[in-house]
């Protein structure tokens, strides 16, 4: 079976692992990185790594030299007018509609504020915006930012950097069985390779993630590391798990079996 | 044989200084009105080679053991008390990262950490101690290396100066402007560093500390008379310019999780500058011609410099070669 790509508000990609810009040894480590990731999608955050557009031209340089599509951030963001005139800053900074839309709201476990999310949403979206909006699990919300006109979902695993995995895989699951034809992109508290593989055998359309390569000790083998874990999380989800049972089941039949397979030579 | 060196920043001052002990005639440029008074005034001062491993390449952890050797002994100007690494218990993990990273630590409990410091007592149940590091006081250093030069039989000192406006009577040009150079250095970009001096006799810490963070990882340095660094931000920015609120915010805020009386401190100095880095963070001596560039010293600048400027007083008076910090010249390689 073939996979059909993955399409983000009419920008087709084959791969399914979108990383962050920030926390690298090096420019030159997150550039082998990027690379050894397969990844065609890198966000960035105007307020840390831009500084509006007068400066950060450089880093901004290095980006671009990437070769792949920008997903301006607005990481930091406390709040809609924040948010809002940070995404409207990027869009003439990076020249893209596409945004990441934070909007922090408790700054210990840095989760969204889902009510100034559904908001700072609505009025990019009118104002012309793509917005993947980092949210939680939850279905109202979800729904909410559908209603406000985001074609792209992304809930967190877990919170930004914690690296803890899939905190609430029911959610998750429902998430996905309630919206099966929207985009859903699992954002933050991604730890390692086999929670990303987690998530894409769930049916998840693709994984974004930062800490966990920008901090590896090697961070350019664990890009390499997700990519595959990625594929093959993708590739198990679309050849369809088996349903896990309690009572054991073997693979061969015994029943055949000289003795019943139940005597030893 | 005549070097002219531009710049008098910490590795204008550290190249200035090898070539005249190597008995050349040295004339170092700056146009500000003395030593030391860019991106090196704002340094930290850490020479914490250990603790660099960190993040840096295991290059910059050999260059900062040479460092403290120089600021110990060729220029006695530190103090040798170890450093210490802390984290809140609730990001232990980034403590346990840390300790993966590095060597040449003890691992210490929360009673042995108040046997070093007697004010963190109560504060933190781990800490890493890093006992072989050092810290200095950068103005103070700039100054001494300054003095140091003076008693030098053939420097001259050019301050308030372009080197373009004087004529070119060197044999050699070591180009060591930091930041500045990016005229000529089309791959240096610039990562702005804020920085704060706090003053309080509220608190007494003999060595740096280093609290680590997932969002604002800050470090101490002491400066004596109850005077403490605070330091420093990293940002992808070639700006210069005020330090701004949030910056100010961030590291009070992880200040004061080091210890609660910094917010009774009074702020005696805010500053920002920009730290001269190529791609890979890595520092590079580049020949072009009869001229050497000394640069992307980054966060490295006092840990990087003593072993920068012997290399390149020898790639200019005995033709060396370093692979690791320079570009294949061909040229240099027949000459060598």
């Amino acid at each position: 079976m073939r996979d059909r790509p993955l399409s983000l508000y009419g920008v087709t990609l084959t791969s399914r692992l979108l990383a962050g810009t920030a926390q690298y040894p090096s420019p030159a480590i997150l550039a082998a990185a990027v690379k050894a990731a397969r990844t065609e999608v890198v966000t960035v955050s105007l307020r840390r790594e831009a500084g509006g557009g007068r400066a950060g031209d450089s880093f901004w340089g290095l980006i671009r030299g990437l070769g792949v599509k920008v997903l301006p951030n607005t990481a930091g963001c406390r709040s809609v007018k924040e948010a809002v005139t940070t995404a409207q800053t990027a869009r003439e900074v990076f020249g893209t509609t596409w945004v990441k839309l934070e909007v922090i709201g408790e700054d210990d476990t840095l989760q969204p504020d889902v009510f100034g999310l559904v908001e700072a949403a609505g009025i990019l979206v009118r104002d012309g915006f793509s917005v993947f909006p980092y949210t939680t699990e939850d279905l109202v919300v979800a729904e909410k930012l559908l209603g406000a006109g985001c074609e792209v979902l992304m809930p967190w695993g877990a919170p930004i950097g914690s690296g803890r995995g899939l905190n609430n895989r029911f959610g998750l699951k429902a998430l996905r069985a309630h919206f099966p034809n929207v985009p859903l992109i699992v954002d933050a508290g991604i730890g390692t390779p086999s929670h990303a593989a987690e998530a894409m055998e769930l049916g998840y359309d693709a994984v974004l993630l930062n800490t966990a390569i920008a901090k590896a000790g090697d961070p350019v083998m664990m890009a390499d590391a997700f990519a595959r874990a990625i594929e093959a999380g993708r590739l198990a989800y679309l050849a369809g798990p088996m349903e896990p049972r309690d009572m054991a089941e073997p693979s061969t039949p015994t029943a055949g079996l000289p003795f019943g397979g139940a005597v030893r030579a | 044989m005549k070097i002219r060196v531009i710049g008098a920043g910490v590795a204008g001052l550290t190249t200035a200084y090898e070539f005249a002990r190597a008995g050349c005639a040295v004339e170092l440029v700056d146009r500000a009105a003395g030593p030391g008074l860019g991106c090196s005034w704002f340094a930290g001062g850490m020479i914490a080679p250990w603790c660099e491993a960190e993040s840096a390449e295991p290059l910059i952890v050999s260059y900062g053991i040479e460092a403290l050797t120089y600021w110990t002994q060729d220029v006695p100007v530190a103090t040798t008390q170890g450093s210490l690494v802390v984290a809140p218990a609730r990001d232990r993990p980034d403590l346990i990262r840390f300790s993966r990273r590095t060597s040449h630590y003890e691992m210490l409990d929360g009673a042995a950490i108040a046997a070093l410091e007697q004010d963190l007592t109560g504060r933190f149940e781990s800490a890493l101690f890093f006992a072989k590091e050092a810290h200095l006081d950068p103005r103070v250093a700039m100054a001494k290396l300054a003095s140091l030069l003076a008693e030098q039989s053939d420097v001259t000192f050019r301050f308030n100066a372009e080197a373009d406006a004087l004529d070119d009577n060197a044999d050699w040009t070591v180009d060591c402007r930091g930041f500045d150079a990016r005229d000529r250095l089309a791959d240096l970009r610039g990562v702005r560093g804020e920085m704060l001096v706090l003053k309080t006799q509220e608190i007494d810490l003999k060595r740096p500390v280093r609290l680590l963070h997932p969002r604002y990882p800050v470090y101490i340095v002491p400066r004596g008379d109850g005077r403490f660094m605070i330091g420093a931000t990293m940002i992808e920015s070639g700006q210069g310019g005020a330090v701004t609120a949030r910056s100010v915010l961030e590291l009070l805020s992880a200040v004061c999780t080091v210890h609660p009386a910094f917010g009774e401190a009074e702020i005696i100095e805010m500053g920002a500058n920009v730290r001269p880095a190529f791609a890979n963070n890595l520092p590079r001596l580049r020949l072009d011609g009869r001229m050497l560039f000394v640069n992307g010293l980054y966060r490295h600048g006092f840990l990087a410099a003593p072993a920068l400027a012997r290399r390149a007083a020898a790639v200019v008076l005995n033709g060396a070669y370093f692979p690791e910090i320079m570009d294949a010249d061909p040229r240099e390689r027949q000459s060598a």
